[in-house]
């Protein structure tokens, strides 16, 4: 095995671990019901944490993904009320998505400003302006939003993929295809490594960089859709600080923040894990969201340090 | 004069005092007694001391932040390390504890946030932005267990002495204020008046060759995290005592964001190697007057974010060497 699939091989071993260990702790725990539900319940973190992926393998860091989410909801919200049909809202808000990730990627670029101040700003901007589209909480009122919800495909067991899971299984792997197999997912890869270097291979680092963050704006985008259609209603508050657990998804899939190591198929198990906690935590009953916070707070400490082990003994920064 | 002009634009205190004088302009005009200064009470009030004295908070957590991006790094759980505080506070007055103890346990426990953080960038070497975003997940989860185990279903409390450390005055002046003057002047004499400013900087700068100098860069970069500690919890301790109860869900939130912000705007860059105290007060003082500026406007509070993103965005857009460059030959071709 490849040195380089080493941290994703940990992050399925940490995920299998927990969700046996939830297997012996609860009945009914192993089945592909729980699988499903937390496919489903955690489609558009993991979504999101997907075009977090590519920022984050380019060294850089995108914190407006909450607010996109937020805002995409409302938007969908507040036109849907206007009669417009949620798919041609979404396709929209997806064209929105990926403009205004390009604007903060070209942003970075010329103006070489950190991407975290950048993205910061683009929190705040879209949180601003979702205070502008409403206050309240809209409903989503919609045939297709039944429609959405009850679309499923069962699996071995009694456990269905739901349409929220289906939406994300796909844009993984489209996500996947754009990472490995094109040269703008190298290209990625490269500036993260080392941005000079790729500058003097011949690299556009300022199209790249706009490519990236554009492929941001678009999963965040995607993930307030299906965010929106999945709670059938839009709120000017929802998505807040979801930027971090998005953050959190990418790092514990494998990718490391300095950029250049990663995969994209890890942030899917990242994302898996985060929703196991929740999951284990809410089976047992008597802890609640202060036990949820802090054994994600744990489990990122442990997974990091066991990280740096790997990075360290087997040298990953200097192969991949 | 051209030449001061562009020697003047070229300094970097010039765009963060321009950028607080023009919103400053801004709101005087709106409001007509906006820059008016009376005593009630006695105590100062008006829009210019309300600026002051409600930026406090964000100023003290933002110089900790300074601090630390001195060092290349950054601190996510400075608002964990508020929730923290808060609610060592109400477990301790449930306790009885004297109200002296309770504000050293609280600066205490804000010490300790920052020894652990400091144990993570230093000895184990992760990533600050990383190491800090444990505390920042965990920290707001450890708050409501400490409220839930000690708390009690009433997480209020009366302390004379900590609410005269918040919203108490000495003569007219408020007592944050003059704590805050005396905090940023102490911490002042340790950055400019002893080796450690140095020794941030030059850590900050590059680690590895600091190390060879004979800097400890591990020690150096320890004392930073728990430095911002130390201000998080006092800053935690001036809030907590305002709003007299705990909420650790939602005290302080994005409270870290604003710190860095007041860094970067009063000069500070990312890539460390550089403390700027004084403008990072100044970086605080911006972003807590275009709020105050908005809301006195008769703008919907909803505005505020919107405000804030294109102001923060304008100041770093002049900051830009390529922006700065493509105006300036946009000004050059209109007047040959």
């Amino acid at each position: 095995m490849s040195k380089k699939y080493l941290p994703l091989a940990a992050t399925v071993a940490v995920f299998l671990a927990l969700f046996l260990v939830g297997g012996s702790m609860y009945r009914n725990f192993l089945s592909t019901l729980v699988l499903g539900n937390i496919l489903a319940d955690n489609a558009f973190i993991i979504i999101a944490a997907i075009g977090a992926t590519f920022v984050i393998l380019s060294g850089g860091i995108d914190l407006s993904i909450g607010s996109m989410i937020g805002f995409v909801g409302v938007c969908m919200a507040v036109l849907d009320s206007m009669g417009w049909h949620p798919l041609a809202t979404a396709a929209v808000m997806i064209c929105f998505g990926i403009l205004y990730g390009a604007l903060q990627g070209f942003i970075i670029d010329y103006c070489d400003i950190q991407p975290f101040i950048v993205t910061l700003a683009g929190l705040f901007l879209l949180r601003g302006l979702c205070f502008m589209v409403t206050l309240e909480s809209v409903p989503i009122r919609h045939d297709f939003v039944d429609l959405y919800a009850s679309a499923k495909l069962p699996l071995p067991g009694r456990g269905v993929l739901r349409s929220s899971a289906l939406v994300m299984l796909a844009a993984l792997a489209v996500a996947i295809f754009i990472a490995h197999f094109t040269r703008f997912g190298n290209n990625v890869y490269a500036i993260g490594g080392d941005k000079e270097s790729a500058r003097l291979m011949g690299v556009n680092v300022r199209r790249t960089t706009v490519g990236i963050y554009a492929i941001g704006g678009f999963y965040s985008a995607l993930a307030g859709v299906v965010y929106a259609l999945y709670t059938s209603s839009g709120y000017p508050l929802a998505g807040s600080t979801l930027e971090l657990s998005a953050i959190a998804a990418v790092v514990l899939g494998g990718t490391l923040l300095t950029g250049g190591v990663g995969m994209v198929a890890g942030t899917l198990f990242g994302g898996m894990i985060l929703g196991l906690i929740s999951t284990l935590i809410i089976f047992h009953g008597s802890l609640n969201s202060a036990w949820i916070m802090i054994s994600s707070g744990v489990l990122l400490f442990a997974f990091i340090v066991l990280h740096r082990f790997l990075v360290s003994s087997f040298d990953l920064r200097g192969t991949s | 004069m051209p030449g001061r002009l562009k020697a003047l634009a070229q300094s970097r205190a010039v765009w963060p005092l321009l950028a607080l004088a023009l919103i400053l302009i801004v709101a005087g005009s709106v409001s007509p007694n906006f820059f008016e200064i009376r005593i009630v009470e006695g105590r100062l009030f008006g829009n210019l001391i309300d600026i002051l004295y409600r930026a406090v908070p964000t100023a003290l957590v933002a110089l900790g932040m300074a601090v630390v991006i001195g060092t290349r790094g950054i601190d996510l759980s400075v608002g964990s390390i508020i929730a923290i505080v808060g609610a060592v506070i109400v477990w301790r007055i449930k306790m009885g504890d004297p109200h002296i103890t309770i504000l050293f346990s609280a600066l205490a426990a804000g010490i300790l946030c920052g020894m652990w953080n400091g144990f993570l960038v230093s000895a184990l070497k992760i990533q600050p932005i990383i190491a800090t975003l444990i505390l920042m997940v965990a920290g707001r989860g450890i708050g409501m267990l400490i409220n839930q185990l000690y708390g009690g279903t009433d997480p209020s409390f009366e302390s004379a002495l900590l609410q005269w450390m918040s919203t108490g005055s000495i003569w007219l002046i408020p007592t944050r204020l003059i704590l805050a003057a005396g905090i940023f002047l102490a911490l002042w004499l340790l950055i400019r008046r002893t080796a450690l400013g140095l020794f941030i900087e030059s850590v900050g700068g590059n680690a590895a060759a600091s190390n060879l100098a004979g800097v400890k860069a591990g020690l150096i970069i320890f004392v930073a995290y728990v430095l911002s500690g130390l201000l998080s919890a006092w800053a935690g301790v001036i809030m907590t005592a305002d709003t007299h109860t705990s909420d650790p869900v939602s005290v302080a939130l994005y409270i870290e964001l604003d710190a860095i912000l007041a860094v970067v705007i009063g000069g500070g860059s990312l890539a460390g190697g550089r403390i700027y105290l004084g403008m990072t007060v100044i970086g605080a003082l911006v972003i807590q007057a275009l709020t105050t500026a908005t809301l006195i406007s008769g703008l919907p509070p909803e505005y505020n974010l919107i405000i804030k993103a294109l102001v923060v965005l304008s100041v770093l857009f002049l900051q830009s060497a390529n922006a700065r460059r493509a105006i300036g030959s946009l000004v050059l071709r209109r007047s040959p």
